[in-house]
């Protein structure tokens, strides 16, 4: 029994703490949030690109068609279906080895991997956001002459962001994970380096268990973060 | 000022507006006022073109508004609108809310903008307000915000439709005094009520409407003493 857990604390020994190899892990945690961070803001700003071509394209009048928002429209349209369509992971060894085959850059490739894709969900929660706007207040805004773009990017899109920064909050989340899989077009990142070491002590359970739990306290410690920011946030509303 | 010619809308197969002929001339207060779902929202929201008209012509100060070619913002710059629910933008303190249009619209410079509606809030008595979110004014104090934001734009004609009925009671008076200066300054105005105190007051032309069409209209004195038709007599026996 004592033997059996000195082996396994052995072998944990060997994973994070001889040849100094926690120093791997931080920066493969390092890349992971670096990756994360600009792919969300990467994604963020396609994604209230797309949102606000496709309603600004369904709230045209009628006989005021505007002949290049309908393209923008109809791109914005396959661009969502295509990345929503298909798994993540194959996106990703696509840029990878087909489009980026000859790129050194990785965590580069990767980021735009991710963020392209998360901007194809980004849009979708932003459109929703900026339904969820009372049309007083776009009414409000053209009465006194502001146009749409004033209009959306005053008084549309920032009370839009207020109430879908939860669900900007699980997008944060879901591409923290999601960086993971860049690890298969060789991007340093955490679970890439879990896997070297794995690799080479012929052991991959300490490493993948413990790159596991780095996830999962990360992952806690922004939920818990979130929590806080919405209570105060819905606080401000109250006064 | 405002001529209005065979205006028409529909919602899908619902006929809202039916053929309106209307002029509205400057210094004018025209009150319009009719049962509930007549269309009057209808017809002030045409008048700057918030509803699209199914047909029918709108000119203003000369130009054809619902030309499609016509620079719907900058016609919406000289028209202000009050709605009933305010519609303050809750994101910005009171002094943004009343300079964002003037500024971007290039009509002030942001310091013009900000004596402005110093001057403004001072007209209605809420200068040190200026600094205070939507969100901590009472509804009264949000109308009368609402009211100096439109007139900020300088606007040549104030579209009201049902300003005073999102609000208590006892915050009435105060929107409706607001409401009275402007109309002594010599302000156009177009407003929707049910405020026939007002109406009568403040008004120098009443026009009902019932099912889409401007049924009567008069000045308010023999609007109220003498109606000609059945259906006014009716809606006024029920709301005076
Ligand atoms: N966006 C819309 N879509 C469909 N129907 C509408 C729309 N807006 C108004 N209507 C309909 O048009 C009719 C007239 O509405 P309108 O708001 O102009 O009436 P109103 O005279 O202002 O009534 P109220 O006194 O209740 O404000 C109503 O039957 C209403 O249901
Ligand atoms: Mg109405």
């Amino acid at each position: 029994m004592l033997e059996g857990l000195m082996g396994i604390a052995g072998k944990f020994y060997k994973a994070f703490i001889e040849g100094e190899r926690w120093k791997l892990y931080l920066s493969g945690l390092g890349i992971t949030l670096e990756m994360t961070v600009v792919a969300l803001i990467f994604g963020m700003v396609l994604g209230v690109v797309v949102a606000v071509i496709r309603t600004a394209h369904d709230q045209q009048r009628p006989g005021r068609r505007n002949i290049l928002l309908s393209i923008l429209n109809a791109l914005c349209k396959l661009y969502t279906t295509i990345i929503r369509g298909t798994p993540m992971m194959v996106q990703i060894l696509i840029w990878g080895f087909v489009i980026f085959a000859s790129s050194r850059d990785k965590v580069m490739v990767g980021i735009i991997g991710l963020g392209i894709n998360s901007g194809a969900y980004a849009a979708e929660i932003v459109r929703g956001g900026l339904m969820s706007v009372d049309v007083g207040q776009s009414e409000a805004g053209r009465s006194l002459g502001l146009n749409y773009l004033d209009t959306m990017r005053f008084i549309v899109i920032p009370q839009a962001f207020k109430n879908i920064l939860p669900s900007l909050g699980n997008e944060f989340i879901t591409l923290f994970k999601d960086t993971s899989l860049v690890n298969t077009i060789g991007a340093a990142e955490l679970t890439y380096q879990a896997m070297r070491i794995g690799g080479r002590n012929y052991d991959y359970m300490p490493p993948l268990i413990g790159s596991a739990l780095i996830y999962l306290a990360i992952v806690i410690i922004f939920t818990w973060l979130q929590g806080k920011l919405e209570r105060r946030l819905r606080q401000s509303d109250r006064r | 000022m405002i001529d209005v010619k065979a205006l028409s809308k529909s919602f899908g197969d619902h006929l809202v507006l039916d053929s309106i002929d209307q002029h509205i001339y400057p210094g004018e207060k025209v009150v319009i006022i009719g049962p509930s779902g007549s269309g009057k929202s209808t017809f002030l929201r045409c008048l700057n073109l918030l509803e699209e008209p199914s047909a029918g012509t709108i000119t203003f100060d000369g130009q054809v508004i619902t030309d499609p070619k016509a620079d719907i913002d900058k016609i919406r710059q000289q028209m202000g609108m009050v709605f009933q629910h305010f519609n303050l933008f809750p994101n910005m303190t009171i002094r943004r809310n009343i300079t964002l249009a003037p500024v971007r619209t290039k009509l002030m410079s942001q310091a013009e903008a900000d004596d402005t509606a110093t001057a403004l809030l001072k007209r209605v008595g809420l200068e040190e307000k200026a600094d205070a979110y939507p969100a901590q004014l009472s509804g009264g104090q949000k109308q009368r915000i609402a009211i100096v934001r439109a007139l900020a734009m300088k606007p040549k004609v104030m579209l009201f439709d049902e300003p005073t009925s999102a609000l208590d009671p006892e915050m009435v008076g105060e929107v409706l005094e607001v409401m009275k200066e402007l109309a002594q300054e010599g302000m156009t105005m177009v407003v929707v009520t049910h405020e026939m105190g007002f109406a009568r007051e403040v008004g120098t032309r009443v026009l009902f409407m019932d099912g889409g069409k401007i049924l009567e209209e008069n000045e308010p004195h023999a609007f109220f003493s003498d109606p000609k038709e059945q259906r006014t007599r009716d809606f006024l026996s029920k709301v005076l």
